[in-house]
């Protein structure tokens, strides 16, 4: 699928019309992540059912690929337990960061992302929003800065673009 | 701006038909998958021609010694090259002498040297720089470091809404704390030109230094350095058909020759013993090691190249096509382009989208061949001043055509399509 093909059909359709945006009641989990030289902004509120993730609420500004990759993974990511979306997170990881094939079982809809890898300077849009689940997941509440994020390789992460 | 194809056509002898250059590139015959490639990035970087490829390759071919040491022919080719280089340099800007030519990596490193050599070891709490919020990080950080380090004060001017250096915030800026005004010719994002021979002026009449970035107006204004009447002037190779690597510092004699070396070594000694050495006087004071010697021979390969065709006339074909840019631009819906156009305008030309993100704008203009640059351009508090978060900028350079012009506005159009 080339990239054009792929930005209509699914990121353009969750960049116009994100999933999960109704803001949560009382939510268990809240976290937020950026991209300040984009201009990204993420912000992902989880509501926990013991081991479930059995809402999720998502808020953002910024690119298409920064937030459409995050609603994918509102949907990706509800009603699994957390063992699963952590696993979920991974398996993009692995795709986007690593270039590693998409693992389709895994992602379903979100192995559109995987030409996402080629994209240097994309690379932490598409991981904006998953960069939130796992500050989420981890309980951490200072805003996540995915251009100091080192877990990425500093050629994916180099503002000023 | 009404606007047809024909008019932006009609031709005036003094300026440059890019078919006569365009062979020169070799770049301009890449295509990005079906579409030839339209190089619209040349505020970022120019494109090289063969003429600059063929004397660095003749460089390191025939001549690839050591300057200012060896006793052999090679050696003396390679200095005679390197200094050939930097005198054609220091004419092309009219600086009265070629000593006053300092080779840098590239516009940053002049300005740090300046901010390093003289104002780390004169300013005090209580002095002032004046700056102002169009510059490129470039002519930002280092005045920030100097100001954390020494105490002394950084003053932005204020831009007006369609982009103008606000004269009125800069005249109230400017007094006899001053000791430096550090500030660009042309905007690299705004391509707005600054007044710089009145602000020199101003800024000598309170007793300041002048510093001016010409990392974009070297190659899109042209500029004597003389009639400015500044004190150094930073700009680069790269930017004007040159190599990467390689940029220029000039500075009056007399004020570089008090400087102390910025780095030290070989190269920019007079005498050496072991507990205390003398300096090279300019330009070798500031040339520690040995210098990007190819790159200064191409550098100077690309200035001579200009010479050859005529900078009045690639200048009077930029403004032409600037023009055409600007018109085609405004006819687009949704684009807003950020500093307003004046006639005159050199081919610079940042723009929102009111539908998409300047990186999925940049994303799908390469689709279509087009490259474009999308972000902040290295001028982030300039893009907060104009109130918007990123731009997407099209710049053009002697070799673009109209043709180009209507390739980035037809993917303009795709985007509209799909963003809109």
């Amino acid at each position: 699928m080339d990239l054009k093909t792929l930005y209509r059909e699914i990121i353009l359709d969750h960049y116009k019309k994100p999933r999960n945006t109704t803001p949560l009641e009382a939510p268990d989990r809240e976290a937020r992540c950026k991209n300040p030289s984009c201009g990204d902004r993420v912000l992902l509120s989880l509501k926990l059912d013991g081991d479930v993730i059995s809402g999720v609420a998502l808020a953002g500004t910024g690119c298409a690929i920064s937030q459409a990759s995050a609603s994918m993974m509102t949907q990706a990511i509800k009603g699994k337990t957390v063992a699963q979306a952590e696993a979920i997170r991974q398996a993009v990881r692995a795709m986007i960061v690593e270039g590693q094939p998409a693992d389709q079982q895994a992602l379903g809809e979100l192995a559109v992302l995987e030409g996402v890898a080629k994209l240097h300077a994309r690379v932490k849009c598409a991981m904006c929003g998953f960069s939130a689940l796992e500050a989420a997941l981890e309980q951490r509440t200072d805003e996540v800065d995915m251009e100091l994020d080192e877990s990425l390789p500093s050629s994916q992460r180099t503002g000023n673009i | 701006m009404a606007s047809n194809t024909a008019s932006a056509k009609e031709s005036d002898c003094s300026c440059l038909d890019p078919a006569e250059v365009r062979g020169d590139f070799p770049a301009l015959s890449r295509r990005v998958g079906d579409y030839p490639l339209a190089y619209l990035d040349n505020t970022a970087a120019t494109l090289k021609p063969r003429q600059v490829i063929e004397a660095l390759s003749r460089f390191y071919a025939e001549r690839p010694a050591n300057v200012h040491r060896g006793i052999h022919l090679l050696s003396e080719e390679a200095t005679d090259a390197y200094e050939c280089a930097r005198a054609v340099i220091a004419s092309f800007i009219n600086a009265p002498r070629p000593e006053e030519l300092v080779f840098t990596r590239n516009t940053t490193e002049g300005i740090n040297m300046i901010a390093s050599c003289w104002a780390m070891r004169q300013l005090k709490p209580g002095d002032e720089i004046l700056c102002t919020v169009m510059e490129h990080h470039a002519n930002l950080i280092p005045w920030q470091m100097v100001a954390e380090q020494t105490g002394c004060t950084l003053n932005f001017a204020r831009v007006l809404p369609s982009g103008q250096l606000n004269l009125d915030d800069w005249h109230a800026k400017l007094s006899p704390r001053t000791k430096l005004i550090a500030v660009t010719q042309l905007s690299n994002v705004l391509g707005v030109i600054n007044p710089v021979k009145e602000l020199c002026k101003a800024a000598h009449d309170v007793g300041a230094l002048t510093l001016v970035d010409g990392a974009q107006s070297v190659p899109h204004m042209g500029v004597d350095v003389q009639d400015i009447g500044c004190d150094f002037m930073c700009f680069s190779g790269y930017k004007i058909l040159g190599p990467f690597g390689i940029g220029a510092l000039w500075g009056r004699y007399a004020l570089l020759d008090q400087l102390p070396p910025y780095q030290t070594g070989g190269s920019m000694i007079h005498t050496v013993m072991l507990e205390k050495t003398t300096f090279a006087e300019p330009p070798q004071r500031f040339e520690a090691g040995t210098p990007a010697i190819g790159d200064a021979v191409g550098f100077g390969a690309a200035i001579e190249y200009i010479n050859r065709i005529g900078l009045k006339r690639i200048l009077a074909r930029e403004v032409e096509l600037s023009r055409y840019l600007h018109e085609r631009l405004a006819e687009v819906p949704g684009v807003r382009v950020v500093g307003d156009y004046y006639p005159g305008k050199p081919g610079i030309a940042s723009f929102a989208m009111d539908c998409a993100h300047p990186h999925d704008i940049a994303q799908f203009l390469n689709e279509e061949g087009v490259a474009v640059r999308a972000g902040h351009h290295c001028a982030e508090p300039l893009h907060t001043a104009m109130g918007v978060e990123s731009t997407t900028r099209a710049s053009i350079y002697l070799y673009n055509t109209e043709e180009e012009v209507d390739q980035l506005i037809a993917a303009l159009g795709t985007v509209r399509e799909i963003f809109g």
